[in-house]
């Protein structure tokens, strides 16, 4: 017997890159690209966590219409054409990782995630070999108050995978977005040093989900520190089964 | 081949902990092939105290730290071909430009005054002035390949710069990546 | 409150003013009060009292009267025996209180004063066209009855009375009103997709978060004429369907805030808000909530997130308001100056409306007019009216002498438009194929004293510090734009910057979650398009700026003095 649920939700058909694909009406472009082997990269996007449509790399074209889409958010459509790799996206997407380098003061020669780093995959992926525009080297804390992890904002970038996982799946919410434009950064309750924290579970997914060496374990040491996100299917798929 | 028509060579070491250019030497037997393809004019590794004119290709070590390595990044800009960014810290300024967001005067002040209780002195004369931020090279001169890692594995640097003398452009980025 | 009483009402209020030979209208908004406007009322008031005059002359704080340059503004109002006589006023301008006594020795005399007098044939008040601000200085803001008096509320009787909700919105259709919040959708289509959406709770939503530099349309509006504004609020959520309505409104608008809190309890006494308006089969409440200032709360999903107690940042659309709004249920948000303009095509018409303005751009436009212009001020215009007439005739030229430059129009996210489009109509779409946007009402004269690279840069700081901070481009992008604005402006940009800033400015306006990044790049693309000879004047040599020479100059030499 097939472990799949018959759906008796509609499909969609349309195209990616030329290709015919389907998806059901309430997938987004970008799952129904992945499930295509089709690559749209993402930083903010994690499966199983909502959407915010934050770090623009997933922006695709449709054909007729002039506007550029995040295809984490946007619902496929029957009959339309996205386009996921033109000249344009491709330009676009390495601008915006050349500025998501230059905003904070990432070293992936010394970070505990060096090659274990989204961040540092997505750019060797999209050919991002330097940065155009100056380094903004903002002052930025390092937060190691607390007996397991610690928080370097020096490597963060905003993301919010932290605060959502924590809301959406620990349902602690312990962390949030504080400030506003580039001086926002991500917080522990009211921005208090995240080992007083009096919501923290420490259960470490926030740890996991982050794309980059932001939030680490202590202890780990250059390069050594790797993401396990097993749990997150896994807890999505468990949930929705008791919904159901 | 004459030495006369073989490609003019170059490396240079700025702010950086010249582990780029231990790596070079990692190609080991390969520096034989590479000495016998190019006249090397210009390195820390060999003795020429001048940058001279006409050079094909100069690897650059390290960020821009000082008034001194901008002078002769301007100069060797102005007499060479293909100028390669060699390592993180030439493409991105990397360790060096974690001293940026302190600022420089904290951070002399930090090493040469509070941390030296016999005689604390920020020394000022002969060494060269340092830049209040350290800077990759392309942001003060054009750069033609980009070369990162930290550094960039002898495999690399070999592939790469075989594929400049044999005339065609490299795809540093299926090579290397940040940090490598 | 029935028809029978609004109309006992009016009648009552025009009794009063008929035992009355002068009426002092003293403006009370924000710019002549900061001026000391309440003063000049109270010695006004004193005078009146000494020379035993109460019983004839009433001296009221009212709203603004739009030459703001020039207040504190007093207008005296001949009482008219003859109904319908023309309006027998004079106005005295930059009143002090120290100016009481000669004003009301004038009332008794019947001289005027001459050396406060303004002028009112002056192309400033007879080039305007008024409808939304007809009763803005003329009123008591903060007396229902007043309102009343000038045949307010009878709109709302009209529609609760004789119209449906579909024929309300049919008539704002047919007016071809367009949101005055900048965006200039068509507000009958919005209505009517609100409308047609089935839920057993609908929201109505008021955006006064007003917070351009430069711009004060909406906060004279409230604090002038505020029931005007509650009452297109109540149509609206009349013809869509709204039960629970919101005033956004910042925090930084005392006043604004006061006299609509004061409205809001005067509309419900009366009836006009809370169960069975006016006996209709129609339930509608309003409320205030305060924005903290922040910028992106103007933009309509970031409102409602501020709305909802969450932090005020944008999320992707669709889901438009429309379909799933405020706490995920249908929601119309218009603009304070939208919902102003919705009693006059119900008691006037849809069609009458449309007469005034252009083909596309229907009805006035209120404009906030600052900078290098004589007089600044609040102003209405029909649409359609040029550049020039609105800085020339209604603006009086450009003081000093000195020659016009440009006009920046739509704040942060509008453009400069130099002086060879003075002639272009100021409508949505002119404006917008000019590169600039018409915006809520911003309008910034700019004379030839200023650098075009710093207009832009002060709009691109203000775009920094107001993005919010969630998408990559906007936050990360107006940073470095605004770095490199700096370079320009302190003559140490590259060819190589100027590539940067042309690529972010594309990169920015077109990968931006919301309005405020896609629109944060306009300021420099329409000074980079039409003044770029002021960027290009400030490019260097890389030499020029890395090398001997700038180290000469003493620049960045990053040397640490020596203490010990």
């Amino acid at each position: 017997m097939s472990p799949v649920p018959i759906t008796t939700e509609p499909v969609k058909t349309f195209k990616i890159n030329g290709q015919d694909v389907s998806a059901r009406e309430t997938e987004s472009i970008l799952q129904a690209a992945r499930a295509h082997n089709i690559d749209i990269p993402t930083l903010c996007h994690l499966e199983g966590l909502s959407s915010t449509g934050a770090c623009r790399l997933c922006m695709v074209e449709i054909k007729g219409s002039n506007k550029l889409f995040p295809a984490c958010v946007t619902r496929v459509q029957e009959g339309i054409e996205v386009m996921t790799h033109s000249e344009r996206l491709v330009k676009y997407r390495r601008m915006l990782m050349e500025l998501i380098f230059s905003e904070r003061n990432h070293v992936c020669a010394v970070c505990v995630v060096n090659g274990h780093c989204e961040l540092q995959s997505t750019a060797q992926k999209l050919g991002m070999d330097h940065v155009r525009y100056p380094y903004l080297n903002p002052q930025l804390e390092v937060d190691a108050s607390h007996e397991r992890y610690a928080v370097d904002h020096n490597r963060c970038i905003l993301c919010t995978r932290c605060v959502r996982v924590c809301d959406e799946i620990e349902t602690a919410h312990t962390w949030d977005v504080m400030g506003r434009g580039i001086g926002s950064k991500v917080i522990t309750d009211f921005n208090q040093p995240w080992g007083e924290s009096e919501t923290c579970t420490r259960c470490g997914k926030c740890v996991n989900v982050c794309p980059t060496g932001a939030l680490f374990e202590k202890g780990k040491s250059v390069a050594e520190m790797a993401k396990q996100r097993q749990f997150l299917p896994y807890l999505v798929s468990r949930r929705e089964a008791m919904i159901e | 081949m004459s030495e006369r028509n073989k490609p003019r060579f170059a490396t240079l070491w700025l702010d950086g902990c010249s582990g780029c250019h231990m790596s070079f030497l990692d190609m080991d037997e390969w520096l034989l092939d590479l000495a016998g393809q190019v006249e090397v004019v210009y390195s820390p590794l060999v003795d020429t105290k001048a940058f001279p004119e006409n050079v094909d290709i100069t690897l650059i070590e390290g960020g821009v730290a000082s008034h001194e390595d901008i002078e002769k990044l301007l100069k060797i800009r102005a007499r060479t071909k293909t100028l390669i960014a060699f390592g993180d810290c030439a493409v991105t300024a990397n360790v060096p430009a974690m001293r940026n967001p302190f600022g420089l005067e904290a951070v002399m002040k930090q090493v040469y005054l509070d941390s030296d209780a016999i005689q604390p002195q920020v020394p000022n004369l002969i060494v060269p002035q340092l830049l209040d931020r350290v800077v990759p090279v392309h942001r003060i001169v054009k750069v033609d390949v980009y070369i990162p890692g930290c550094p960039p594995s002898a495999r690399t640097i070999k592939a790469v710069v075989g594929e400049l003398l044999a005339g065609r452009q490299p795809d540093v980025m299926a090579l290397t990546r940040f940090g490598a | 409150m029935t028809n029978e009483e609004l109309l006992a009402v009016m009648e009552q209020e025009r009794q009063a003013k008929g035992q009355l030979k002068y009426c002092v209208q003293v403006c009370s908004s924000t710019g002549c009060a900061s001026s000391n406007s309440e003063a000049v009322a109270a010695a006004l008031q004193q005078q009146v009292k000494e020379a035993n005059l109460q019983e004839t002359v009433q001296v009221k704080l009212v709203g603004c009267m739009g030459l703001c340059a020039l207040g504190p503004l007093v207008e005296i109002e001949r009482v008219q025996i003859q109904p319908g006589a023309p309006p027998d006023v004079l106005l005295y301008q930059s009143v002090t209180p120290a100016d009481a006594p000669d004003i009301v020795a004038g009332l008794a005399s019947g001289q005027p004063v001459r050396r406060l007098r303004l002028e009112m044939d002056d192309p400033f008040f007879t080039r305007q066209t008024k409808v939304v601000l007809a009763q803005a200085g003329r009123i008591d803001p903060e007396r229902i009855e007043d309102y009343i008096a000038e045949g307010g509320y009878q709109a709302l009787f009209k529609a609760l009375a004789e119209m449906t909700p579909a024929e309300v919105i049919e008539e704002v259709s047919k007016s071809g009103l367009r949101g005055r919040g900048g965006g200039g959708y068509p507000t009958g289509l919005k209505w009517n997709t609100v409308a047609k959406v089935q839920s057993d709770q609908k929201y109505l939503i008021c955006n006064a978060d007003e917070g351009d530099p430069g711009a004060f349309m909406d906060r004279s509006i409230l604090e002038s004429d505020p029931h005007l504004v509650i009452e297109g609020m109540i149509i609206g959520a009349y013809a869509v369907g709204a039960n629970k309505g919101y005033v956004y409104v910042r925090a930084e608008y005392p006043l604004a805030v006061k006299r609509m809190r004061q409205a809001i309890r005067q509309a419900e006494r009366a009836g006009f808000l809370g169960q069975n308006i006016c006996g209709a089969d129609f339930s509608f409440n309003v409320e205030i909530r305060l924005g903290a200032g922040a910028f992106v709360c103007g933009e309509e999903t970031a409102l409602m997130a501020s709305i909802e107690g969450r932090r005020g940042a944008p999320r992707p659309r669709p889901p438009y308001p429309a379909a799933s709004g405020l706490w995920g249920k249908p929601t119309l948000i218009n603009n304070v100056e939208t919902f102003a303009n919705v009693p006059g095509i119900i008691l006037n018409g849809g069609d009458a409306y449309a007469r005034v303005g252009t083909e596309k751009s229907k009805g006035t436009k209120i404009f906030a007019l600052t900078g290098k212009v004589n007089h600044t001020g609040l102003i209405e215009v029909p649409m359609g009216v040029t550049l020039r007439e609105v800085i020339y005739e209604i603006g009086g030229g450009i003081p000093d002498g000195r020659r016009f430059k440009a006009v920046q129009t739509g704040g942060p996210s509008g453009g400069c438009i130099p002086e060879q489009f003075l002639d272009t109509p100021v409508d949505y779409e002119s404006l917008s194929a000019l590169g600039s946007i018409m915006g809520s009402g911003g309008m910034i004269v700019i004379d030839d004293s200023s650098s075009m690279i710093d207009v832009a840069k002060y709009f691109m700081e203000f775009s920094k510090e107001e993005s919010c901070g969630k998408c990559v481009p906007c936050r990360v992008g107006t940073a470095q734009m605004y770095d490199l604005l700096c370079k320009f402006s302190a003559g140490e940009a590259t060819e190589f910057d100027l590539r940067l800033l042309e690529d972010l400015c594309d990169l920015v306006r077109n990968t931006s979650l919301c309005g405020l990044g896609q629109t944060a790049p306009n300021p420099v693309i329409s000074t980079l398009k039409y003044f770029r000879d002021e960027y290009l004047a400030k490019i260097k040599k890389p030499e020029e700026v890395f090398g001997v020479a700038a180290r000469a100059n003493g620049r960045a030499p990053g040397q640490v003095e020596q203490t010990a």
